[in-house]
Formats: structure tokens, sequence, C-alpha cells
């Protein structure tokens, strides 16, 4: 695992390289070559499973964190590729053609934080949210509380308890 | 056959709408080589409002109503979590069969609709179609506290609140989850309802058919099937 790092390292520059455990790893790469990495990974190094392809939205630095998971299901090793995109340009090259299940991970990535993949099949067809009319629903900045009250009709009469304080009433009522 | 309905105004009320696909006008070879044109809208479907199921007099109400509680099929839908609950009561530890209980595939066999849990908006449309479909008088079972107020997704953006702002729900049963007990005892609760004449809800369904559709589609807003399905 060591050596393969290394070897990414010198031939994409992937930096921030994290080694969780002995066979798993996360390492960050520019948005140009990760592509370039994903396909060097899949055709020489024997990483042929997408486990799965992830969104984190990092709303402070304005970017989207992609990550491609990657599984070597020879040695066990699983390695994570992050790709920080712009978040106000959220585009990022499609890679469809390598799995087939990558164009399904697209398709609700750009329904639920609207992160554009030009080019990958189906794109556009809405996924889980039919007629989705507001931001996408994973962005941090869509206040999803806000949504549910002024859309589904909330049941009047629900209250909630800050547990601490609760258990504490309850527990512990004289003092 | 003459239809009271007003075709145009549908048309209208569809015309800047995406019209799903399978719903579109096209034409047909027919089995003996000619090709006619199908319209959906007017053809497959139903063209009138939901009508109240009057009671008959006295005794055989009475009647109706023992064997309408005697024989309950649910429709095989499940929409959430809930669903998991089904399984047991079918197989012999819980045995719905003793209480004429029984599943259906579809929804035109079925008289008592289970909605299992959690309704995202996307379910919630083809529960409505499968709602509609299925023969007066029928029942709905809110399975979870998930029906009743959002349960633990109260504050879910993809995830209706309350059931029966939609849907006219006979008997709720609360909890996450309920045991298949609990579910045995809201078939027993139900039974009771109908044999006092009670089960009412889909009569108020259509009482109030224009109440829930402008609910119906204030949340699904790619409204893009009949009105009148059944």
């Amino acid at each position: 695992m060591i050596d393969l790092l290394k070897d990414i390292e010198n031939r994409f520059q992937t930096f921030d390289t994290v080694h969780q455990q002995k066979r798993q790893a996360f390492t960050t790469v520019d948005k140009g070559r990760a592509i370039a990495l994903v396909t060097w990974l899949k055709e020489n190094s024997g990483f042929t499973t997408l486990t799965l392809l992830t969104a984190v939205d990092w709303i402070e630095d304005g970017v989207f964190q992609l990550t491609y998971l990657l599984n070597n299901p020879d040695k066990g090793f699983e390695l994570g590729i992050r790709v920080m995109i712009d978040r106000e340009e959220a585009t990022m090259e499609s890679s469809h053609h390598l799995w087939k299940n990558m164009m399904t991970y697209q398709r609700e990535l750009k329904e639920m934080f609207g992160i554009d993949f030009p080019g990958s099949p189906r794109l556009n067809e809405s996924f889980i949210l039919e007629g989705w009319d507001d931001i996408p629903p994973y962005r941090r900045d869509f206040d999803t509380k806000e949504y549910s009250t002024t859309t589904y009709f909330p049941r009047p009469g629900r209250k909630t308890n800050d547990p601490t304080e609760y258990m504490k009433s309850k527990m512990y009522p004289n003092t | 056959m003459e239809k009271d309905f007003d075709k145009k105004a549908l048309t209208d009320m569809y015309k800047d709408k995406f019209l799903a696909p399978e719903n579109e006008k096209r034409q047909v070879t027919a089995p003996d080589g000619s090709i006619i044109e199908i319209d959906p809208l007017d053809d497959y479907f139903c063209q009138e409002r939901p009508k109240e199921l009057k009671p008959r007099k006295g005794a055989v109400e009475k009647f109706l109503n023992w064997a309408r509680a005697e024989s309950l099929w649910v429709l095989g839908f499940g929409t959430g979590c809930g669903s998991i609950e089904i399984p047991p009561l079918v197989t012999p530890r819980f045995d719905m069969f003793r209480y004429g209980v029984q599943m259906r595939p579809t929804p035109r066999q079925s008289n008592v609709f289970i909605i299992s849990g959690y309704l995202s908006v996307k379910t919630l449309k083809r529960a409505i179609r499968s709602y509609e479909q299925m023969p007066s008088p029928k029942y709905i079972i809110g399975l979870g506290s998930c029906t009743i107020n959002g349960g633990m997704y109260w504050d879910s953006y993809n995830t209706i609140n309350r059931l029966d702002h939609y849907l006219p729900v006979d008997v709720y049963i609360a909890g996450c989850m309920p045991r298949p007990e609990a579910l045995l005892a809201g078939f027993g609760k139900l039974k009771e309802l109908i044999k006092e004449g009670k089960g009412e809800k889909a009569n108020e369904y259509a009482r109030n058919f224009d109440w829930y559709k402008a609910n119906q589609k204030k949340i699904i807003k790619d409204w893009n099937m009949p009105d009148f399905n059944w």
C-alpha cells in the first residue's frame, strides 16, 4: 500500500495522504488529474471495483469534496480519491465510461448537490426528487426544517425537550 | 357512451405541464392490422369523480358490513420500513389468515391499504394512484408514527408529515415500529369500525375530493397523471 501511495504521489502529485489503516488510505488530487488517476488505478493497479462516489459540502471553504472510493478485491486495498471542486461552479469531468454504476452516482449527485457532470447519460432525469423546484437539498445552505414546516402541513402540538435538561428534571427533581 | 366530463378542461389543465409519456396520444396497430389512435386519458381512465357509496337499508347493510369486516384483503404495497412487519404477519407465528386478512397483489383486488411508515413524495404519488384504483369500500391503515405526525422524519425535506391531508385514514397504529401484534390489534379495531358502520373514510374522500386533490397537488409538483384514474 505504501509503495502504491508513493507511486501515485510521483505520477499524479497527490497530496494530503492519510494512511488510515493497513489496507485503507485516502488521498487528494487536483481536479484535472483526478479522472486520469482513477483510470490508471483501474487499469494498472487492480482497483477494479467502484465502491461509491460521494460528495461533502464544505460550505465554509466554498468547495465540494468528491470522494471516489475504489476497491482492490485481490489485495483487499481500499483507496479513497478526494477531489475538491469549486462550489459556485460545480462541474466535474464525467467518468461513466469506467464503471456502469458511476452513471447512477453522478445522477444522484446532480440531483442532491447540483454538481454537473457533462456528458453523463440520463443526468437530468429526476432520480428521487420528482419535480423538485428548490435548491438541491444536500447543499448545506438548504434549510430542510423550514422547507418541511412550510410544505408538509406539520401537525401542531409537537414539542421537543433538551435531553440534558429533561433527564435532569426527571432524575434529580429537587436540585 | 355519453360523457358528462369536460375533456377540454382537463387538457387545458395539463397544457403547460409535462404529461407522462405513457399518457400521451399515440397510434397503435390493432391485432387485425388496422391503425387506431389511442388517447390514454380518454380511453384507459374512468372520467367520473369518485362517488359516495350509499348504505343499504337495515339488516342488509349490517350483513354487508359483517362480510366486509371478515374479509380484509390487503394491498401488497410496502411504503417504508414498516413493511418489514408484514412478512411475519403472513407466516405461521402471527398468521393473519385466521382473521380473514390476506395479501393481494393488485389494487383492483384489495380493499385495505396499509401505509407502512414514512411516505416520500415520490411514493405518495404511487400510493394515491393505487388507492384510487382500489374498489370501494376501501380502508387505510396508517402504520407507525410517520403517518401520524412525520415521526422521526418530521423535518425531512422529502417525507410528508400528516397522511390524513392526502389520503383518508381509518385506523392509526402508533409506534416506531409497531410490532405485528399491534398490527393485528389494528385489524381488530378496523373490523369493529366496519361492523359498526363507521368505516366511511372512502366516502369522506369522495365528499372532500377537491380538498384532498388540492393538498396532493401542492406537494406533488410534477403532477403528470390524470386526476381521475380509477
